[in-house]
């Protein structure tokens, strides 16, 4: 039973990680309808910077909001690219966020360099038990942050009118220009939100994964996933997606064999594209919110 | 006409090259300076760049100013393919530093050795060496000595069954498998083998596992990159009671920098240089091993990869060969390699022979070190 109990622990914790991963992956989509392949370098470009801005001498808070800020400059980066390739399919732009986070990568490792790095922890250093089973501070300071942006990205797009005018834009792009709605302005603060979330993710998860220059590869493949089995559009479907994804590699691998951990994940990301292409919440709602 | 006057002109221009190149010795070499294994391959190639520099600053060898010539292959063993070509046919090497990893050199092996090419490979398998190819040699401590090392002193403190939890990237599975295949004769058993993907986040499932095994006394820890560094942190997480072994992998300052407090307590087996100063003054290498991080240091002002001895060791092998035949033929090179004897690097004292490609043995080639206060403690044998 405590094994068991640990192991879940273990699951949630990296189930969460992929999840903080995930969530902005779903901001860009909702509005744009494009997968951000680049998400992963926003997150590796949040960590990085703070990290080298910590090695320049600037103070620990200040250097932390500067890497928030450098990756939303990313984002709208991004967006004018985007932007300036407008009337291509949104294949082209999907491949336009690829070449980007190419060039992200290649820049980071010229900018800074090709080493692993670390980042430390915001909180206590250590590690509390619960039921016998032990969770370090850093993972759950990791779990509080993502409820935190789930609730506020709700509340953000329910309750307030640049949220809703979001959605509208998600649903129908000319009414929703006929009706007053700023469709640069709104895309331009969709990228900027999801750049910050990866941003925030970048400076949470250094201290738990360590960074480096390519990070975002497997930090954005397994936040990809998570979006994918959620469904892509809701945030809190990439926390329950990252959550199936942490538990199920944990406990493969506790009580089956760490050899085939991926590869279940993997049968199981394909099976949820096969059965419910809309992902676990397809049939809650079939459109695109 | 025009057939006559450019079959003239290229006699011509051949004759010029030929003057030109008199008093150089080209030197290729083939580094992984980007991609995944950049951070084995980037201070490989400053090395070589930096003491080439010395050598012809110094007055060259016999004379001769040396010429490198190096390609980047991002690790890919079919860009190692195609330059280990230009360099034979194009750029006339006499011999051939790198490649930097196991997979690539196995590549190139046919082409030097149809070539008549003496080939200095940096990579750490075994394979490379065994069997004896008349043309390849290295200057590389291989997993089997790591692994050897290991169980040595795994056996001295009476330790006979551990769990071992191995990275899945070709370092962690060539050092997972040569560790099974020598751990009998150390009277070890191996009652967990776990593994984790380079891409994971978290090993506590697999620690978990591991630390639920009746009877497991040790656990080793084969891999490089951040892996190593969350099992450890995983490990102290846990409270698993039993020593930790490392393997050369995570053998730089970054290890603990990353791992930090976590790191205290692990034994890691590591190349000297990683502890030039430390070492004992008797230590042959010591001298070579300080010297060399103090002109890294230097140079690049960043502290030395233990992977940039190899590229020193490669580089002075040939310049000692070339010294001792006084010839710059890739033949006599090859000949001055395999009669190396007494040859101080910063991987150890390499003794060739024609049985032997690789000339290393443990006691010289490997350390153990223990964390202690963050910072490397050598462990006395």
């Amino acid at each position: 039973m405590n094994e068991f109990f640990q192991l879940l622990l273990s699951g949630v914790t990296v189930g969460f990680i992929y999840a903080l991963v995930g969530m902005g992956f779903t901001v860009i989509y909702n509005s744009s309808g494009i997968i951000n392949f680049a998400q992963g370098e926003f997150v590796m470009a949040g960590g990085m910077s703070a990290v080298f801005l910590l090695k320049w001498g600037i103070p620990f808070w200040l250097a932390f909001l500067l890497a928030i800020i450098i990756t939303a400059f990313l984002g709208v980066v991004l967006y004018k690219l985007i932007d300036i390739s407008k009337e291509h399919s949104v294949i082209s732009m999907i491949i336009l966020t690829l070449g980007y986070s190419i060039a992200l990568r290649g820049l980071a490792e010229v900018v800074f360099d090709k080493e692993l790095h670390t980042l430390p922890s915001f909180v206590k250093d250590g590690t509390f038990s619960i039921y016998g089973a032990t969770l370090t501070y850093q993972a759950l300071l990791v779990m509080i942050t993502s409820v935190i942006i789930v609730i506020s990205l709700y509340l953000f797009f329910n309750k307030t009118k640049t949220g809703k005018a979001m959605l509208a834009l998600s649903d129908n792009k000319d009414s929703a220009k006929l009706m007053g709605v700023d469709i640069n302005k709104i895309l331009m603060l969709n990228f900027i939100i999801s750049a910050v979330i990866a941003g925030v993710g970048g400076l949470l998860l250094a201290p738990i994964t360590s960074t480096n220059y390519e990070i975002g590869i497997m930090l954005g493949l397994k936040g990809f996933s998570a979006a994918v089995i959620g469904g892509l559009s809701k945030p809190f479907g990439a926390v329950v997606g990252g959550l199936l994804l942490g538990i199920l590699e944990s406990l493969v691998a506790g009580y089956i064999s760490s050899e085939y951990k991926d590869a279940v994940a993997f049968v199981a990301l394909l099976g949820i594209l096969f059965f419910m292409p809309g992902g676990i919440f397809s049939n809650l709602k079939a459109k695109r919110v | 006409m025009l057939k006559k006057i450019s079959i003239a002109g290229l006699c011509i221009l051949s004759i010029f090259s030929f003057i030109l190149n008199a008093g150089t010795i080209k030197i290729g070499a083939i580094v992984a300076s980007t991609g995944p294994a950049s951070f084995i391959g980037d201070p490989e190639l400053k090395t070589l760049k930096l003491y080439v520099k010395k050598i012809n600053d110094n007055g060259g060898v016999n004379g001769d100013k040396i010429k490198l010539i190096a390609y980047d292959t991002g690790a890919n063993p079919r860009k190692a393919v195609s330059f280990v070509k230009r360099l034979i046919s194009q750029d006339r090497v006499v011999a051939i530093i790198g490649p930097s990893t196991t997979g690539e050199t196995m590549a190139i092996i046919p082409f030097v050795q149809r070539a008549k090419i003496p080939l200095l490979s940096m990579g750490g398998g075994i394979p490379i060496i065994k069997p004896v190819k008349k043309w390849v040699f290295k200057i590389v401590a291989t997993d089997t000595m790591a692994c050897k090392k290991i169980m040595a002193h795994m056996k001295k403190k009476g330790i006979s069954k551990i769990g071992m939890i191995s990275g899945s990237g070709g370092f962690g599975k060539s050092m997972r498998k040569q560790c099974k295949d020598v751990a009998g004769e150390y009277g070890i058993k191996i009652l967990a083998d776990e593994t984790y993907g380079k891409k994971d986040a978290d090993m506590t499932s697999q620690l978990i596992k591991i630390k639920n095994t009746k009877g497991i006394q040790a656990v080793l820890n084969p891999g490089f990159g951040q892996g190593p560094a969350i099992v450890t942190k995983n490990y102290r997480q846990l409270n698993i009671p039993y020593p930790l072994y490392e393997s050369h992998g995570v053998a730089s300052k970054k290890y603990i920098e990353i791992a930090g407090k976590a790191a205290e307590g692990v034994i890691v087996v590591a190349p000297p240089v990683v502890v030039a100063d430390k070492l004992s003054d008797d230590n042959p290498i010591k001298k070579v091993c300080v010297a060399y991080t103090k002109e890294y240091k230097n140079a690049y002002h960043t502290d030395i990869a233990s992977f940039g001895g190899h590229a020193y060791d490669s580089l002075y092998a040939i310049v000692d060969a070339v010294k001792k035949e006084h010839s710059t033929d890739p033949k006599k090179i090859r000949d001055g390699l395999e009669s190396l004897k007494n040859f101080v690097g910063i991987d150890g004292v390499v003794n060739m022979s024609p049985k032997d490609h690789l000339g290393l043995d443990t006691k010289t080639g490997l350390v153990l070190l223990k964390v202690k206060n963050g910072n490397w403690s050598v462990i006395e044998e």
